[in-house]
């Protein structure tokens, strides 16, 4: 393997790794402060094993996210140190700031695990609360830092040198708020939905009910509301996307010739050899429609984009299709979970309406991967969006590909020892928390 | 500002390797202790670090982002010539915090899971800070060479030499020395006292012959560092205090009643020894072979960065250490 491809890959796989366990550590503490609070106000023991066995899980995932993330903080220099270089001063103010968000989160956590019986209850139940505003705030800011790799700003870049850098300017580029929008919707709506899932699937087996049910209820909740916010938050970024990386976009879309009417293409297969895609639905004009809320007007297409400067197609295409067929699927069930509890009551504890939401266990988290690989993919070949390319940031250091096969086997190992031990957490809950 | 963020960059390395280290130095002293001891051990260890554990490490990650908002070209310098120690020293961080966790959170305590959790968390205890060592003994030596030709001698002799294996050394064993006085104050039985205080001094003279090592080594390589610390009046200050401190420790170390102060004494000859190494250094950083050098005077970011690293920095300090202040409090031991 070469060493640029196995750097780009090693970074993809630490990245996704990394983003499930930050995602589950930033919304488990919200839902974990929602069943204690109800705890505290209803003093339903239920509510209390609820909080505690989800406690146990943050905490797993807390120490997992924790180590993969230092692992990132330096594999941004192992693997890229042209781009460090570069772009640590002028991206790096939100970093520092997460930093912060960070070292509060692992303070409060602290005192959240280590607090029962010894803090007062209130003060016991915000400290939770802080947990997750704080991871909250610190997935926002991380993805401040890569929302101006796709629109950078904040600096000039004048003959190869960086200059007139403004950190705040960087930190709120265009691309920023759109981004972390979506990405915090993202969290809520994957981790809400694999939670449920697996709490789905105690209900179904009949087990512990009355903790499954309150423990499905809190997390769908979530889940459902987000799910059914994505799409219009997807919409934003797409139409941002068009904005400011045309090619990203086109790539998306597999949209290889620029024309009026331009049609949305749903599935297929693109050849970019031959600049078109086979088997795909053609809808004429919503293209247009979704990127200038007009049916007519014109869209740029990869024709108007050197082949030098185009991100892989066919990656970012299917990457695009499985992240929105997702999200329609999700809203869907999202949208029916509202009516079951609104008008149908009958169908929450129905085994096909369960079955439903076990199926949905992984959805959201292979679509925020989809996603991600959208976004990154799709600004290649760059690494700073039309300043630096990613070829230029990589380290010089031989042999990156060993490393790789290292990490592929650690994170491989580590998601092994997770998925086990939260199975031993799961299957403790009538021991642990039966009378 | 240059100054203030400077000041933040040595005070989150210093803390990193008191609060940290002390972590560190509980898995080593696991590793040290006879079996029969070893559950007593880790029990009490665990009701110590448990709580603060994780806030503890958070002062490396300070550190790398300073490095990297702040001083860019010494990030990726190092990053790429000593890219196999941080990259052993990132294995070992993942090792013993999994290793941690997995081991309290497991819900059915196996035997053998246990024993795996315990292994790999005693080892990575001691590789951990042996590589931390090793990093910052290869980029204040000179050592590192980027006109290199080949591989072994760019990647590898950059950090595997006697003088950064000696420095790596006497790294781990300062982080027992930290950890056996530390958990001194931690219990309340006296045989486990004097047990760790037993501990303690045995750490404490091995920290000693690691760092006759460390200035043997220096010879080898002709690194000069006796020199230097001689040459320097802060560094010699710091030496001498250190020295006197320990003379002090080991005074009042068998009195089983000034448990606080046997801390905070052993606390400051851990930092006299990083000011003195620091000092004779500063403002280099990391320096080559042939004596060309980074330093953090002039090799950092733009002005403008450095402006709003550093209110970024004293910003989050405001939050920052009320909050942790507060939790060391709440969880030293309030039984009797
Ligand atoms: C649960 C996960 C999830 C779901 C259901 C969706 N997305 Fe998404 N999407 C993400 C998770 C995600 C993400 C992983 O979080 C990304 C990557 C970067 C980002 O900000 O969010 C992303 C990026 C992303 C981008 C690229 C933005 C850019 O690179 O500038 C677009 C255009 C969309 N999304 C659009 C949509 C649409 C139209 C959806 C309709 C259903 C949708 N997403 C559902
Ligand atoms: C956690 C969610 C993220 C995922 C899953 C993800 C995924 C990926 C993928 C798939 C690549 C490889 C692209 C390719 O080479 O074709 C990549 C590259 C990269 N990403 Fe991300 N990314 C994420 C977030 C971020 C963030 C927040 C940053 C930085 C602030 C970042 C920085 C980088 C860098 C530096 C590269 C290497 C250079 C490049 O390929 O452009 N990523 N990431
Ligand atoms: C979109 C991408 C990312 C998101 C949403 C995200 C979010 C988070 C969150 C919420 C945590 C807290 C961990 C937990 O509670 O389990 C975390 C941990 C961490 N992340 Fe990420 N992160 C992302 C990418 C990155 C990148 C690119 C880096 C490094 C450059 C990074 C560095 C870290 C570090 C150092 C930690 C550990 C801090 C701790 O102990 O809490 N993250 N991340």
């Amino acid at each position: 393997m070469d060493d640029f491809i196995a750097a780009r890959s090693q970074m993809a796989l630490s990245l996704g790794f990394h983003i499930i366990y930050s995602c589950i550590g930033m919304v488990m503490p919200v839902f974990m402060a929602i069943s204690h609070y109800k705890w505290i106000k209803t003093k339903d023991p239920v509510y209390k094993n609820v909080t505690i066995a989800w406690s146990k899980g943050v905490a797993i995932f807390f120490a997992t996210g924790a180590v993969s993330g230092t692992m990132l903080s330096f594999e941004l220099g192992l693997l890229w140190p042209g781009f460090m270089k570069h772009a640590g001063p002028i991206f790096g103010m939100p970093f520092s700031l997460e930093g912060t968000a960070f070292f509060i989160e692992a303070i409060a956590l602290g005192f959240f695990l280590y607090g029962w019986n010894k803090l007062n209850t209130w003060f016991h139940w915000v400290t939770g609360i802080v947990v997750g505003v704080s991871g909250i705030a610190s997935g926002i800011l991380v993805v401040a830092a890569n929302s101006w790799m796709n629109s950078p700003s904040g600096f000039d870049y004048v003959n190869g040198k960086y200059l007139n850098i403004d950190p705040l300017k960087a930190m709120f580029n265009e691309a920023w708020f759109s981004e972390a929008l979506h990405m915090t919707i993202a969290a809520f709506s994957a981790t809400g939905f694999a939670v449920a899932g697996i709490h789905a699937l105690m209900i179904y087996r009949k087990q512990n009910v009355a903790f499954h049910t309150k423990s499905f209820k809190i997390a769908i909740v979530f889940g459902a509301a987000a799910a059914i916010l994505q799409p219009l938050s997807g919409d934003i970024s797409a139409k941002g996307a068009a904005k400011r990386q045309p090619a990203k976009l086109a790539a998306m879309e597999a949209y290889f010739h620029t024309q009026e009417y331009a049609p949305l293409v749903i599935g297929g297969i693109p050849d970019t050899a031959a600049k078109k895609v086979n088997y795909g639905l053609e809808i004429p004009g919503l293209l247009s429609f979704l990127v200038h809320d007009d049916f007519k007007t014109v869209v740029n297409g990869l024709d108007k984009i050197p082949v030098k400067d185009q991100p892989p197609v066919a990656i970012t295409h299917y990457a695009f299709q499985v992240m929105v067929g997702i999200g329609t699927l999700m809203m869907f069930i999202g949208i029916l979970y509202f009516i079951a509890l609104w008008k149908k009551k009958g169908w929450l504890n129905k085994p096909w309406f369960l079955k439903l939401f076990i199926i949905a266990t992984p959805t959201g988290f292979i679509a925020l991967e989809a996603g991600w690989t959208v976004t990154e993919v799709g600004r290649q070949p760059w690494i700073i969006q039309g300043v630096m390319r990613t070829s230029e940031a990589v380290t010089k250091m031989p042999g990156i590909q060993y490393t790789f096969y290292l990490f592929t086997f650690i994170y491989f190992t580590l998601s092994v020892f997770v998925i086990f031990l939260l199975k031993r957490q799961i299957e403790m809950v009538p021991k642990l928390y039966d009378k | 500002m240059l100054y203030i963020v400077i000041l933040f960059l040595f005070a989150s390395i210093t803390l990193y390797f008191l609060l940290g280290g002390a972590d560190f130095g509980a898995g080593i002293i696991e590793l040290f202790t006879s079996d029969d001891n070893r559950h007593r051990t880790r029990k009490t260890m665990y009701q110590a670090i448990g709580p603060i554990w994780e806030a503890n490490h958070m002062w490396l990650i300070i550190t790398v982002v300073i490095l990297f908002v702040g001083f860019p070209d010494i990030y990726s310098q190092m990053c790429t010539y000593l890219h196999i120690p941080l990259l052993i020293l990132l294995l070992g961080i993942i090792a013993r915090g999994t290793a941690f966790t997995f081991r309290n959170y497991d819900a059915i305590k196996g035997e053998r899971t246990q024993n795996l959790y315990n292994h790999l968390f005693i080892y990575s205890s001691f590789v951990t800070p042996m590589f931390l060592g090793i990093i910052a003994g290869s980029a204040l030596s000179g050592q590192i060479d980027p006109a290199a030709k080949d591989f072994v001698h760019a990647y590898i002799f950059s950090w595997f030499n006697w003088f950064s294996v000696a420095v790596g050394l006497f790294t781990v064993a300062l982080c027992g020395f930290l950890a056996a006085i530390y958990i001194v104050g931690e219990t309340d039985s006296i045989d486990d006292i004097k047990r760790y205080i037993k501990k303690a001094k045995i750490f404490n003279v091995v920290a000693v012959i690691c760092g006759g090592l460390v200035f043997i080594a220096s010879e080898i390589e002709h690194v000069g560092l006796s020199k230097w610390i001689f040459g320097n009046v802060i560094s010699l200050v710091a030496v001498i205090a250190a020295t006197l401190s320990l003379v002090l420790l080991w005074f009042i170390i068998s009195e089983k009643k000034n448990r606080q102060w046997i801390r905070l004494l052993a606390a400051f000859q851990v930092s006299m020894i990083l000011i003195s190494v620091g000092s004779t250094r500063f403002p280099r950083f990391v320096i080559f072979k042939g004596g060309s050098s980074m330093s953090l005077l002039t090799d950092h970011a733009t002005v403008n960065t450095i402006d709003d690293l550093g209110i970024g920095l004293l910003v989050g300090s405001m939050f920052i250490l009320p909050a942790l202040g507060y939790l060391y409090y709440s969880f030293q031991r309030k039984e009797k």
